[in-house]
């Protein structure tokens, strides 16, 4: 088994706000990230995927193909916008890295053809990045 | 679901590696530069990668304020700009980077409790680092 891993970049704003949950709530537990002007970041995104080297070409998966669909799925959807307001699932969902995380796995896992999914990795900062292995 | 997150601090601390139970001559051969006994520092970053299920009502593993708090408190406080050797901890073990990592894992181990503790992973400089999974297989 091999495992190759694909990096790009895009750039978000999101706040987080629970509507359940009191304005105070809210505040205590979400502190500046509940400003509902939003904030951003530069997010860097790694996609892992797994699988045997097929003999012919060398290759686990075709790269292009990879990265085509992560530019179609993930950059496309999330590049230069508005999470909270531009992107269906999280206008139910906390734009979390967390949940960013799971998104984009459940974007890019069915697209994926030959090449298995292994680990999404979002990087919100330099010093904080979440992982996702699909349902454990 | 169940998400993996990994925060990273940084601190800085000397110290210098030197056994008790060898020689002069076998502490130099064995620590090299490291034996001065003069010491010598690091800007250590350590990375903490804990792990559960993403609460629904806050999409999150753990709050990171919990998370920092906890983490400047009991680590950085107590590591950062002290010489290692001088500390408790490293009475009688030898402050390698190897032992660092265990003794913040135990750190973890014992006081957070909002989050499933996976792994310690310090960088001691550019070109080396160490990781942690308290004796668990690591995950990649």
């Amino acid at each position: 088994m091999v495992y190759l891993t694909r990096k790009a970049e895009f750039a978000a704003s999101h706040y987080y706000h629970n509507p359940d949950l009191s304005p105070e709530e809210n505040r205590r537990i979400f502190g500046k990230c509940n400003n509902p002007n939003g904030h951003g970041h530069n997010y860097t995104l790694e996609v892992t995927v797994k699988g045997e080297v097929d003999p012919r070409s060398g290759f686990v998966v075709d790269l292009k193909q990879l990265k085509e669909t992560m530019h179609t799925e993930v950059l496309e959807a999330m590049d230069h916008r508005f999470l909270n307001k531009e992107v269906p699932e999280f206008l139910t969902r906390i734009p979390t890295t967390e949940n960013l995380a799971i998104a984009i796995w459940q974007r890019l896992s069915p697209k994926l053809k030959a090449a298995q999914l292994h680990r999404v990795r979002v990087y919100e900062t330099g010093d904080l990045f979440v992982d996702f292995y699909g349902e454990e | 679901m169940k998400a993996y997150l990994t925060r990273r601090y940084m601190f800085s601390a000397s110290h210098r590696l030197h056994s008790n139970d060898m020689s002069t001559e076998e502490n130099v051969a064995t620590y090299g530069k490291c034996n001065n006994p003069h010491g010598h520092g690091h800007n250590y970053v350590v990375a903490i990668t804990v792990s559960g299920p993403v609460d629904q009502s806050t999409g999150m593993v753990c709050n990171l304020t919990d998370l920092d708090g906890f983490v400047q408190g009991e680590i950085i406080a107590r590591f950062d700009i002290e010489n290692l050797n001088m500390l408790p901890e490293f009475a009688s073990v030898i402050p390698s980077t190897e032992n660092l990592c265990t003794v913040i894992h135990d750190i973890l181990q014992r006081g957070f409790t909002q989050a499933h503790l996976e792994m310690v992973r310090i960088q001691e400089t550019m070109m080396n680092s160490f990781e942690y999974a308290g004796g668990g297989a690591m995950k990649f």
